[in-house]
């Protein structure tokens, strides 16, 4: 036995190691994603038997006038996500300043990414509120009265995507200026010795530096922004008259709320399948100095 | 530097600039001091409408004591504990050991496997909804803390499994080599070479890892239903409907759910920020 074990621990013992991870990954996150796919292609009200239905579900949802709701709504968040990057970039060069204190003050700036999407969803719909929100305060300082944006149709989901855009800019304030902190010295000085300074400095010199940074940002800004569910859940739960619905709250509305989970599967597939040609863009850009480097 | 340093002989640029920036941050955090200045304001002022404006009487301590007595928030808040704080002994265990050997062995399918783990991180929740549902009620996990615990073992470990490879890859070669001469085996490198060496970047994972789970709301609505086990992030979305009017204790509850992950945050923030930008990935 312990012949056996010294002539096999150098693939055992790994083995071992890497089972309990891989398996519970495995099963519970790769499967589960891989079973909704199948799924999709029954009718199923969760209890009951699973009745096959081909493609009906998919053909349904191209005359669902709620998907097509949902799927401009994701356009709206992934357009106005955007947004994210550039205003992260700005406060990272506004506060990247070896000033007393900014170390606090930093960190303060940084807050709104730790708080837990409900939080901010909350706090938000008492900006927004109608009568007592600090909107309305505003509007009304001016002789305006403020818009309910909550319950307007054609603002609301633009008013949710504000909200969120709160932590997402924090999260690209972060990545930024620990961009900024990894210049490289020598490139600056010599940008400043051949008297490049405003908008050429910054667009010749520093952001070529920043690149991989940048790129992170807009990576983890797209698919936040196509992953969006707390928010509109919080704030709104779709509505009103589901007007502010995103693919991830309307496949969880059909399967939740109106057992319709074959349907539900299958706007989730076809969530997964918009997300996953970022994912691959993302990974493929991720992993490539990896595999050069092993 | 960029941008180029204040000079330190310009005192009005230099105050001009702190005037600047404290103006934004004051902007960029009034909706959060407006939600503190109301947890402390009484009933009578937030009926009369003072939601934005300096409290005219402080009530810390009726309204954090009304929070807890009446309102099931100290449930909800023990629930997220006996959530999260398993949560991260499992994610930080098991990624320690799919790191160790996606960074150090090699075999078919490794970059397959870490791919998978990668990208299985960045799936929208809605995609594996469902299945893990169904499984949850299938095995009896449903509405306790074990089905939360176990799902979010299952994926915060991509994540975790990233972060701890890359860490783990970065350690200098010579050390295995050195542990691979002296006959160690690989348990004993896991936890007298590799082990010693990680303790920040299990800082850091922990402290991201306490952060997600703390914050997750999808989850929360999906496995669990009764107040006994339903954290504190779907709590406080159940207290808003209960509680209408009374702003200033749902305003209360709403900071309670923030200070755990604000309070790690500050204390940690070092490694929390080094662990976010190294592992950049988390949506």
């Amino acid at each position: 036995m312990s012949t056996f074990w010294r002539n096999h621990r150098h693939w055992i013992a790994p083995t071992l190691f890497i089972m309990p991870g891989a398996l519970l990954f495995g099963v519970v996150i790769i499967l589960a994603s891989a079973e909704t796919i199948w799924v999709s292609f029954f009718d199923w009200d969760g209890v009951g038997e699973k009745q096959w239905v081909g493609l009906a579900n998919y053909v349904q949802l191209l005359d669902d006038p709620q998907f097509h709701v949902s799927l401009k709504n994701n356009l709206i968040w992934l357009a106005m996500f955007m947004l994210a990057p550039p205003l992260g970039l700005a406060l990272a060069l506004l506060l990247n300043q070896p000033v007393r204190g900014m170390r606090v003050v930093k960190s303060l700036f940084f807050v709104p990414l730790v708080l837990a999407s409900v939080t901010v969803g909350v706090v938000f719909t008492w900006v927004y509120d109608p009568t007592f929100g600090l909107l309305s305060l505003i509007f009304g300082y001016f002789g305006a009265t403020a818009p309910a944006l909550l319950s307007d149709e054609h603002l609301v989901t633009f008013a949710v995507v504000v909200a969120a855009l709160w932590p997402q800019v924090a999260f690209c304030l972060v990545l930024f200026l620990a961009g900024l902190n990894n210049l490289s010295e020598d490139l600056i000085g010599a940008g400043r010795v051949d008297g490049a300074r405003g908008w050429p400095m910054l667009i010749h010199v520093i952001l070529p530096q920043l690149r991989e940074v940048s790129f992170i940002a807009l990576a983890v800004t797209v698919i936040g922004a196509l992953r969006s569910f707390d928010m509109v859940a919080v704030m709104t739960s779709g509505g009103p008259f589901g007007s502010s619905t995103v693919l991830a709250y309307q496949m969880y509305e059909q399967s939740i709320f109106s057992y319709r989970f074959g349907y539900g599967a299958a706007i989730a597939t076809v969530l997964f399948v918009i997300m996953a040609a970022f994912i691959a863009w993302y990974l493929r850009t991720l992993l490539k100095p990896e595999r050069e480097g092993i | 530097m960029y941008p180029r340093p204040l000079a330190e002989d310009a005192p009005i640029r230099r105050f001009a600039y702190a005037s600047m920036v404290v103006l934004i941050l004051s902007l960029w955090l009034v909706p959060l001091m407006a939600v503190m200045a109301t947890s402390l304001r009484s009933f009578e002022e937030v009926m009369a409408g003072n939601y934005w404006g300096w409290p005219k009487s402080f009530n810390f301590i009726e309204n954090y004591t009304a929070v807890f007595t009446q309102t099931a928030m100290a449930r909800y808040f023990l629930n997220s504990l006996i959530v999260t704080l398993p949560s991260v002994v499992g994610v930080l265990v098991l990624s320690t050991l799919t790191g160790y050997v996606l960074s150090r062995y090699r075999f078919r399918g490794a970059n397959l496997m870490f791919a998978l783990f990668v990208g299985g991180n960045f799936l929208p929740a809605q995609i594996m909804m469902i299945p893990v549902r169904d499984l949850m009620v299938s095995i009896g996990l449903y509405d306790t803390y074990y089905a939360l615990i176990v799902f979010h073992v299952a994926f915060q470990t991509g994540f975790a499994t990233l972060f701890m490879r890359n860490f783990i890859a970065a350690l200098p070669d010579e050390l295995f080599q050195a542990a691979r001469a002296e006959g160690a085996s690989p348990w004993q490198t896991l936890w007298h070479v590799v082990l010693p060496l990680i303790r920040p970047a299990l800082a850091a994972l922990a402290i991201l890892t306490f952060t997600f789970v703390w914050n997750d709301f999808f989850w929360a609505i999906v496995l669990t239903q009764s107040d006994a086990v339903k954290p504190v992030t779907a709590g406080l979305n159940n207290l808003r409907g209960e509680w209408v009017s009374a702003w200033n204790l749902v305003a209360a509850a709403t900071i309670l759910v923030a200070i755990p992950p604000v309070v790690m945050f500050f204390l940690m923030q070092r490694h929390f920020i080094a662990g976010l930008t190294v592992g950049a990935v988390k949506g």
